[in-house]
This record gives C-alpha cells, sequence and structure tokens, in this order.
C-alpha cells in the first residue's frame, strides 16, 4: 500500500456539490489532480473495468485510442456506455500510439490509448519508445490475463510491464481492482509532471472483473518523486552575468520549450539578450523562424549559419535541450571555445553528453522568467555587450550559406519545393506530422515555424510510419486545424492503415506522400558512404515504375480522396484542391525525384565544422576567424 | 575505476530491484554486490550497492537512479564515514587430525563454527572484504568445500539516520 495519508472519500454517494474541494497540496498545479467530475460517483460500488472508464473520466480524458481483445474487453463493456470518452478504433495497436502522442501536442493533455495483453500491447512498444525519447505526455492501459494466469505463459500473455520498463517514465502491474483510481490518478500525474514521459498502467483482466469501491483520490502522494520545477537563484545569476558579459552568445533551445510551454518567455529571453537563436528539430516553432535572430536549426543537417554559431560561440545557454549527437555531430570537439549554461527539467539531462559550467534545473517557464530580470539588472549595472561583430559574422554566413536546393536534373520534381509549398499555402497556423527521413529534414527545414506545436515529428527514436497516426491524433486534439501529414513513401506503408481510422470517423487529414519511390534517406547514405550500391532501398512505387503500391487508388479503397502531382505545374493547384476539401481525409501522391538529397550536411561522427554546404562544398572558417 | 558504495531507499513494492538492476544494466554499469533488505520502516526497503565506477558516470547513474519512481533516496556511503559488512559462509574440511587447526583459525578471525559434522566444519564470519579475504587465505590449505558471501550491506557512523530524513522529506511534500 501506499505511505501517507489516504484522504477518505466524502460521505454520500454522487454528491453534486460546485463548492471547491480542500486541497491537499499546493505546490503547483500538477500536483493537484482534477477533482471527480459530480457525474463520477464517488464510493459507488462498481465493477473494475467500471472503475477504470471513471477514472480516466476523472483524470480529464476525452479520447481513448485503442483497440480491443480478449484481456481487455470488460473495460470496452462500460466504455460503451460513457457520455465522456470518445474511443477511436485504430487498425492497429502502433497506430494508437502515436495518434495519442499526435493529441498530446495539439490537445495540450495526456494522450491516451488502449491495447489488449500480448501481441496488443508489444504492438504499442514501438510508440511507448517513442514517446519517451521525445517526453511526449501519454498514458497506455493494457489488459493483461488475470492474475492467476500470470506466469504461466497463458494465452497473448506477455510481461509488457517488464518489456516497457527501460521506455517508460514509469509503470504498473494492477491485479487488485481497489487499486485502479489511485494508479491511474499516478499515471495522469507522472506522465504531465516534471519531463513529461509515457507510463503504462497493465490491468490484469480478473481486476476489471472483480466488485470494488470507486474512489478517486484527491491528490497524489509519491514518496519517491518531486520533480524541481523552481530554478537555484544563485544559477540564475550566474547565468544573467554570463549572458550580459559574452561576445558570442548562442541560445541552443531544445524541445523542452515546447514542452515546458515557454515560447513567450523565450520571445522575451531573445530581445532582450540581443543574442542568435537555434532551434532543434525538437524546438521548431518555440521561437517563430520569422525572428530576425533565429537562425533555424543545428545539427546534423542544420542551416551553416546554426552549426557555424554553435562552434564558434563563446557562451551557449542551453535551454530544454539534451546535446544529442544528431546536434553535437562528434562531441569532443562542439563548441569547443563556449562555456555552457544548462537549463532543464531533467537533472540527469545536465552534464550527460556535455561539462556543464552553469547548471540550472527547473521548469523551464520559470527559468526564463527568474532570468530576465537578472539580465536586466546586469544591463542596468554594464550596459548591454556589443554583439555587433558577432552578428556580422553571422549574417555573412546567412548570406553566402542560406537554405536552399537546386532542381533535380532528372527533371522531375523537387521535393524540397513540394513541401515548401504546403508550408507557404497551409500558412502558420495548420499543423506539420512528419515521417522519418529526408521529407522530415526538408519539412524541418522548408516549412516556417511561427508557433509552437505546430510541428510534430520523431525526432529521437525516428520512427517510420509515425505520420499518418500522430496526424490522425493531432486533428482529433484539435480539430480547428489543418492537419498535414508530411510523409514518405517508405513510412507511408508502414502506418497508411490509419487512413480507415481517419476516413470512418471523420478525421480528415491531408497526406503529402513525398514518393521518391525510395528509402530516400538510406539511399543517400548509400550514395554518399557506399559508392552508390542502392541495397535495397528501392520501393518501386514513383514514376516509371510499377507502382506498387498505387498511393491514389490506395487512398481510394480507403475511402480517401486521392490525387497525383508530377510536376512543378501542378504543385500549387494540388494543394489547393487539398486544401478545399475538409469532409475527407485526402492523400497526394506527390512523386519527385529520387535523387535529391538533404544538404547542409554533417557526416555521421565528424565535428561540426566539417559541414558540407551541398556535395563536396564546405565553408571555408578560415577566411571569418 | 574506483569503488562506490550507494545505499538506495526505496519503496517496498514488487519489482524495484528489477528497475534498479536493470538500470545499471542498461546503461553498462558493473555491479560489484548487492543486498537489499527491510528498514525500520516497514513501507521503505533498503538497497545496498557497490559498484566500480569513475566519479563522472557515477553521477550519471545516480542521477539515473534518481528518476526511477519507487525510489526515495540515493546516498553515498564514504568507507571512512561509515560501516561495511559482509558475510561469509564457508565450510572447510575439517578431519580429526587438523580440526584443532581450523578452529584456531576461526578465533584468531572471530568467527564463529554453525554446523559440524566428522569431517567438516561450516564457519561463519562478517566483516568488511579484506579481513573475509584474508580469512578464507588462512583456510584455503585445510581445504574449501563451498562458499556462500552476501553482498556488502553499510550503514553511516554517528547517530543520524537517513530513513527519517528521507521520509520527513517525503511528507512535507505531501
Amino acid at each position: 500500500m501506499v505511505q501517507g495519508p489516504h484522504p477518505a472519500a466524502p460521505a454520500g454517494t454522487g454528491r453534486a456539490s460546485t463548492a471547491p474541494r480542500p486541497q491537499a497540496v499546493a505546490a503547483s498545479p500538477a500536483d493537484v489532480v482534477r477533482p471527480a467530475p459530480a457525474l463520477v460517483g464517488q464510493g459507488e460500488e462498481v465493477t473494475g473495468a467500471q472503475s477504470i472508464v471513471r477514472s480516466l473520466e476523472a483524470a480529464g480524458v476525452d479520447t481513448v485510442f485503442g483497440i480491443p481483445g480478449g484481456a481487455i474487453l470488460p473495460t470496452y463493456d462500460p466504455l460503451m456506455d460513457s457520455k465522456v470518452l470518445r474511443h477511436i478504433l485504430v487498425r492497429h495497436e502502433q497506430g494508437a500510439g502515436h495518434a495519442a502522442e499526435g493529441y498530446a501536442y495539439t490537445s495540450g493533455k495526456v494522450g491516451v490509448c488502449m491495447a489488449t495483453s500480448g501481441p496488443g500491447a508489444t504492438n504499442l512498444v514501438t510508440a511507448i519508445a517513442d514517446a519517451n525519447m521525445d517526453s511526449v505526455p501519454m498514458v497506455a492501459i493494457t489488459g493483461q490475463v488475470g492474475a492467476s494466469m500470470i506466469g504461466t505463459d497463458a494465452f497473448q500473455e506477455a510481461d509488457i510491464v517488464g518489456i516497457t520498463l527501460p521506455i517508460t517514465k514509469h509503470n504498473y502491474l494492477v491485479t487488485d481492482a481497489d487499486e485502479i483510481p489511485k494508479i491511474i490518478a499516478q499515471a495522469f500525474h507522472i506522465a504531465q509532471s516534471g519531463r513529461p514521459g509515457p507510463v503504462l498502467v497493465d490491468i490484469a483482466k480478473s481486476a476489471m472483473q472483480a466488485r470494488t469501491t470507486f474512489t478517486w483520490p484527491e491528490s497524489v502522494d509519491l514518496p519517491g518523486y518531486h520533480p524541481v520545477t523552481k530554478p537555484h537563484a544563485k544559477q540564475i545569476r550566474e547565468a544573467a552575468r554570463l549572458l550580459a558579459t559574452a561576445r558570442r552568445p548562442v541560445l541552443y533551445v531544445g524541445g523542452g520549450a515546447v514542452r515546458a510551454g515557454a515560447s513567450a518567455e523565450l520571445r522575451r529571453l531573445t530581445d532582450a539578450s540581443g543574442a542568435p537563436v537555434v532551434t532543434t528539430l525538437m524546438a521548431r516553432g518555440a521561437l517563430p523562424d520569422s525572428h530576425p535572430q533565429n537562425l533555424g536549426m543545428p545539427g546534423m543537417h542544420g542551416t551553416v549559419p546554426a552549426v557555424a554559431a554553435l562552434q564558434k560561440a563563446d557562451l551557449v545557454v542551453a535551454l530544454g535541450a539534451r546535446f544529442d549527437d544528431r546536434v553535437t555531430g562528434k562531441l569532443s570537439s562542439f563548441a569547443p571555445h563556449a562555456t555552457i549554461v544548462h537549463a532543464d527539467i531533467d537533472p540527469a539531462e545536465i552534464g550527460k553528453n556535455r561539462r556543464v559550467d552553469v547548471p540550472i534545473v527547473g521548469d523551464l517557464k520559470e527559468v526564463i522568467a527568474d532570468l530576465l530580470p537578472e539580465l536586466a539588472r546586469e544591463h542596468m549595472q554594464h550596459g548591454k555587450p556589443d554583439l555587433g561583430a558577432w552578428w556580422r559574422q553571422i549574417d555573412d554566413w546567412r548570406e553566402t550559406f542560406p537554405l536552399g536546393f537546386t532542381e533535380p536534373e532528372d527533371g522531375h520534381l523537387a521535393p524540397q519545393h513540394v513541401i515548401r509549398r504546403i508550408g507557404e499555402i497551409a500558412g502558420p497556423e495548420a499543423v506539420y506530422v512528419a515521417g522519418v527521413g529526408q521529407h522530415q529534414m526538408w519539412a524541418a527545414q522548408f516549412i516556417r515555424y511561427e508557433r509552437p506545436n505546430a510541428w510534430l515529428n520523431s525526432g529521437g527514436l525516428g520512427t517510420m510510419g509515425y505520420s499518418v497516426p500522430a496526424a490522425m491524433g493531432a486533428k482529433v486534439g484539435d480539430p480547428s486545424r489543418t492537419v498535414w501529414s508530411i510523409d514518405g513513401d517508405g513510412c507511408f506503408q508502414m502506418t497508411n492503415q490509419e487512413l480507415a481510422t481517419c476516413a470512418i470517423n471523420n478525421i480528415p487529414i491531408k497526406v503529402a506522400v513525398i514518393n521518391n519511390s525510395s528509402l530516400g534517406m538510406v539511399r543517400q547514405w548509400q550514395t554518399l558512404f557506399y559508392e552508390s550500391r542502392y541495397s535495397n532501398t528501392d520501393l518501386h512505387t514513383g514514376h516509371g515504375t510499377v507502382r506498387i503500391p498505387d498511393f491514389v487508388k490506395l487512398a481510394d479503397a480507403y475511402g480517401c480522396v486521392g490525387l497525383r502531382c508530377e510536376t512543378a505545374a501542378d504543385v500549387d493547384a494540388t494543394i489547393q484542391r487539398a486544401m478545399e476539401i475538409d469532409d475527407q481525409p485526402v492523400v497526394v501522391d506527390f512523386t519527385v525525384s529520387r535523387d535529391a538529397m538533404v544538404w547542409p550536411m554533417v557526416a555521421a561522427g565528424v565535428s561540426n565544422d566539417e559541414i558540407q554546404y551541398a556535395r563536396g562544398i564546405s565553408p571555408a572558417w578560415d577566411r571569418e576567424e | 575505476m574506483t569503488r562506490h558504495t550507494l545505499s538506495v531507499l526505496v519503496e517496498n513494492k514488487p519489482g524495484v530491484l528489477t528497475r534498479v538492476a536493470g538500470l545499471f544494466a542498461r546503461r553498462a554499469f558493473n555491479i560489484h554486490s548487492l543486498a537489499v533488505g527491510p528498514t525500520e520502516h516497514d513501507e521503505i526497503s533498503r538497497i545496498t550497492v557497490v559498484v566500480d565506477v569513475d566519479e563522472l558516470p557515477l553521477e550519471q547513474v545516480t542521477k539515473q537512479l534518481n528518476k526511477l519512481i519507487n525510489i526515495i533516496k540515493i546516498v553515498e556511503l564514504e568507507p571512512d564515514a561509515s560501516v561495511q559488512r559482509e558475510l561469509l559462509l564457508v565450510k572447510v574440511r575439517a578431519e580429526p587430525a587438523i580440526r584443532s587447526h581450523v578452529l584456531e583459525v576461526v578465533q584468531l578471525f572471530r568467527a564463529h563454527v554453525v554446523d559440524v559434522v566428522p569431517d567438516a566444519v561450516t564457519i561463519e564470519a562478517t566483516g568488511g572484504p579484506g579481513k573475509l579475504e584474508a580469512l578464507l587465505a588462512a583456510l584455503e590449505p585445510f581445504g574449501i568445500r563451498e562458499i556462500v558471501q552476501s553482498g556488502t550491506v553499510a550503514i553511516g557512523r554517528g547517530s543520524r539516520s537517513i530513513t527519517d530524513r528521507a521520509l520527513e522529506r517525503a511528507s512535507r511534500s505531501a
């Protein structure tokens, strides 16, 4: 049992009280469990399955993505009666998991997915690992075989708690029906507080069938879980002093800025410091791309100015970033001259990869809010630093090495052009959801992001197949927004079965298949590093091939509108046509050149100083020194 | 690499040991010894884990351990500021002709005989790794038949208790 006082249920059942309940915890809003809605009878006798449904309702859930099966079946019965929960029946559990992720981005809530035991649960694993790497708040509910059968290799038994141990923020096995509300309350609290992440709750079928009392806890008591949100004042002062005195500062902004909802604060810090900003793959949109101090994305396929600024910086202020190898390149030569300030909600990220001079543990919103007055004080005392020379150098890079692309020599469509035009036509209020590969990088580079949570992708795990189901979840999370899945022909074939879910449940997403008839990013590496020996990267989906499958016919078969675009002249009209259809999902097959490559590029494992602007073209750094 | 002794206070729940051991394995840390047992609080168990690791990776593994929800507190116990003990049970050949020599060694190391049969004795000893190694070396010539040894358990010197402070913190924040 849990320690500490466990609040008893209020006397009487179904009490419709409008008075706010006394809050046991006043520390932070995240510590307070949402009071159960009046329609949920506190203290009422129910089955474990009903208790699950009521707990989800009490946790504020309105949407569940899932598939029923033997062990979760008891829960699907009361789910049918819920007036609060909308269950969306997906076609594969991986789709449920990614949909929950997409939903979490656009709704700002915890995404929820549900599956049965064994294969149902193991099919969730990829999405859970994905959410864990990208810190997405998610709760996965899985059925488990009856308690007496656990450990007997029963039909559809898998130790999903053991399997997901390393890829969840936390997980639970529930065999006692009385524990259901408490554990579900804890799961939601853990998933969304501190550094968000996935929590799996595996519930034995016998617990779903048992009689129990539904009692939603008023607070969550976890003796070993106390995320630090308030940064240390001394470290903040030191960070402000450094930022006020550095001559070549860079703000290195990661996905934590998006998770913390710290965009407004970041904007103020950007303006106040005058420093250049780089936004990582996970942070695209955290600061508007139109902001003159935004240098774009750093890393393997980052812009030359973003990569170069980090390499030449004397101060790097990392905000919710984790010095991932795709950003740092060869770690020992990353930002070699820089003093490092590292702010993150997760203490384990600080100093994990790069030695840190000023560590700051805290919620980024609070960190930046505290940093601003300290920075102003420094400026008052010592004046604003002169960053003129730094900006002249950066502007020189920006002028010499802008993002761009060359028209393909084979005369086929340039994928970059297609993606750029989708971004320009759909605009900054739309949501863009990429798969993984070349199209993902181009979507990160050539769409201008002006707000957080407009850009969804699988950054850490690099999950091909993320796009379609995540786009579906994103559209459910905010139906008012246009949602474009920017997908590749390889990725699309991994999870396009969710088009059925979209068509049947009136979830009108738009899918742009950037069809280069191959596993493009792998092919690019084969071109560059394997003497153009194209081992197993040809997918036969493009122009001049057998077109298996034909994506237009496939769209049609799934009850979606299928369009095809093969020439530059048709790009705008096709995108416009897709934008006009809002009562059905649309799939556009953009057949593009397979020879287009993602540039700039830092090859894996080499120093960021070796960035190539295009094949064989590297900036001559000595000139600018 | 240096040897470090960590006292880890955890919630007394099923699977917690797996979470801790799994984390060490996943992050490629080698556990030298591990001991788990109850504490003066029913709801808290204590894991003593001895690892060979450098300072920086140790900081990382401590931080990763702290992220586990069921872990309440981690304290590194310095050898000078703590008492560290292992338990050894060793079965030694002891025919009547040599028995008195074996018993002499037992007395010398302040160990105990816990089982006797005509041709062997079982000896119980506690101590630090150095003492137990020396005892085994002294018994070796008689013929060691079987050894079983516990992981290290350790406690800080002085009157302060790490469990009290951990509980205070937990209840304050609740």
